[in-house]
């Protein structure tokens, strides 16, 4: 059987014209035809998971809201919580200031392995993915290093030694989902990396799993989790770190 | 206003507007470190933490996610959903305060 892997016939491309604006939004879902024109069902089922996965931190940081406000016991204070002692004095959430500026760097490497990937420098590309696995590490290191302070300092899930036993469980809830995304994500820009130094996407070699040419619009998928991992945890730094 | 014809194919675009993203994102996040560490409090707290924040999502979605460049369609398939999470954090307030009040009557003291 002939391999329907050359993902244009999936796209909807024979779609009548496009509009633009409302005109064009009503006319894509008014007809028996695919509705997310111009993107590849790949991209389009990418963001529906982020859709899924948007809620998923969204019901978090809603118990997360309604175990502290619903506390009689005050909330420990993060600005001290996560102070480190640096040459004596304590530094106020330098860590998580760190983890934050490490993970956005690693969204703008993606962001330019995207942009390479495009040109079709798969090297750039390759070593750019890299780049952003290596951040991403160590982000999950940094974490690694935060939850093992706190643990030693006597957090657990139903205690803490400053106030409100809440603290513990939406901590280690929120953060470790957020480093598990994370470390997939690591683990899958390994792999994609992997694809895209060998070559796969310029010489059309189908994938072990599919059976079909990847392309480096693949990249740009990959890429759109990795942003997503990063915007997720701009919302747990402001609800979670500062509030 | 998006040369929406241009991009139709890919999402490719110039390296300057990526990197002149990540400088914007880099300063953000510098800002609400600020807020905590000169220690702003209150109303202007909250309203600074929430400004960067959305700031920041707004960014990191328009540009890296290359939403901005996207169909309405996609846009409000995937960033109005969203918006329920607020009817719901409305809902968990109201609960939240009875939760309170209900502590308070009856546990006083918070023990």
């Amino acid at each position: 059987m002939e391999h329907l892997a050359d993902d244009r016939v999936m796209q909807g491309h024979t779609a009548p014209p496009k509009m633009s604006g409302w005109r064009g939004f009503v006319a894509d879902w008014a007809s028996d035809q695919g509705a997310f024109k111009g993107v590849s069902w790949g991209k389009a089922m990418m963001w529906v998971f982020l859709l899924s996965d948007t809620f998923v931190f969204g019901c978090f940081l809603v118990a997360y809201m309604t175990a502290r406000m619903s506390t009689v016991v005050p909330w420990p204070n993060p600005s001290e919580v996560f102070a480190l002692e640096i040459g004596g004095t304590s530094v106020p959430l330098i860590l998580i200031a760190i983890m934050t500026f490490v993970l956005i760097s690693s969204s703008g490497t993606m962001a330019l392995a995207v942009h390479y990937g495009y040109l079709r420098d798969r090297r750039k590309a390759g070593l750019l993915m890299l780049l952003t696995a290596f951040l991403g590490a160590c982000f999950v290191g940094m974490q690694a290093f935060e939850w093992t302070k706190l643990i030693h300092e006597g957090v657990r899930p139903w205690e803490n030694p400053w106030g409100a036993p809440q603290f513990g469980s939406t901590f280690f809830m929120i953060t470790g989902f957020h480093g598990t995304h994370v470390t997939f994500g690591v683990i899958f820009l390994i792999i994609m990396a992997r694809k895209v130094l060998r070559g796969d996407f310029d010489d059309g070699r189908r994938g072990f799993f599919t059976s079909r040419k990847g392309r480096y619009e693949s990249v740009e998928i990959m890429g759109l989790y990795w942003h997503f991992v990063d915007l997720v945890w701009v919302f747990i730094f402001a609800f979670f770190y500062l509030w | 206003m998006t040369d929406a014809t241009a991009h139709a194919d890919t999402q490719h675009h110039p390296i300057k507007l990526y990197l002149a993203v990540w400088g914007w994102l880099f300063v953000l996040s510098a800002c609400s470190y600020l807020v905590d560490y000169i220690g702003v409090q209150g109303l202007l707290r909250w309203s600074l933490i929430i400004l960067f924040m959305m700031l920041k999502a707004g960014l990191i979605v328009a540009f890296f996610m290359h939403m901005k460049w996207e169909r309405l369609t996609l846009i409000y398939a995937i960033l109005l959903p969203p918006l329920l999470i607020l009817v719901f954090v409305g809902i968990m307030i109201y609960e939240a305060n009875y939760t309170l009040l209900t502590r308070v009557v009856h546990f006083a003291g918070g023990a």
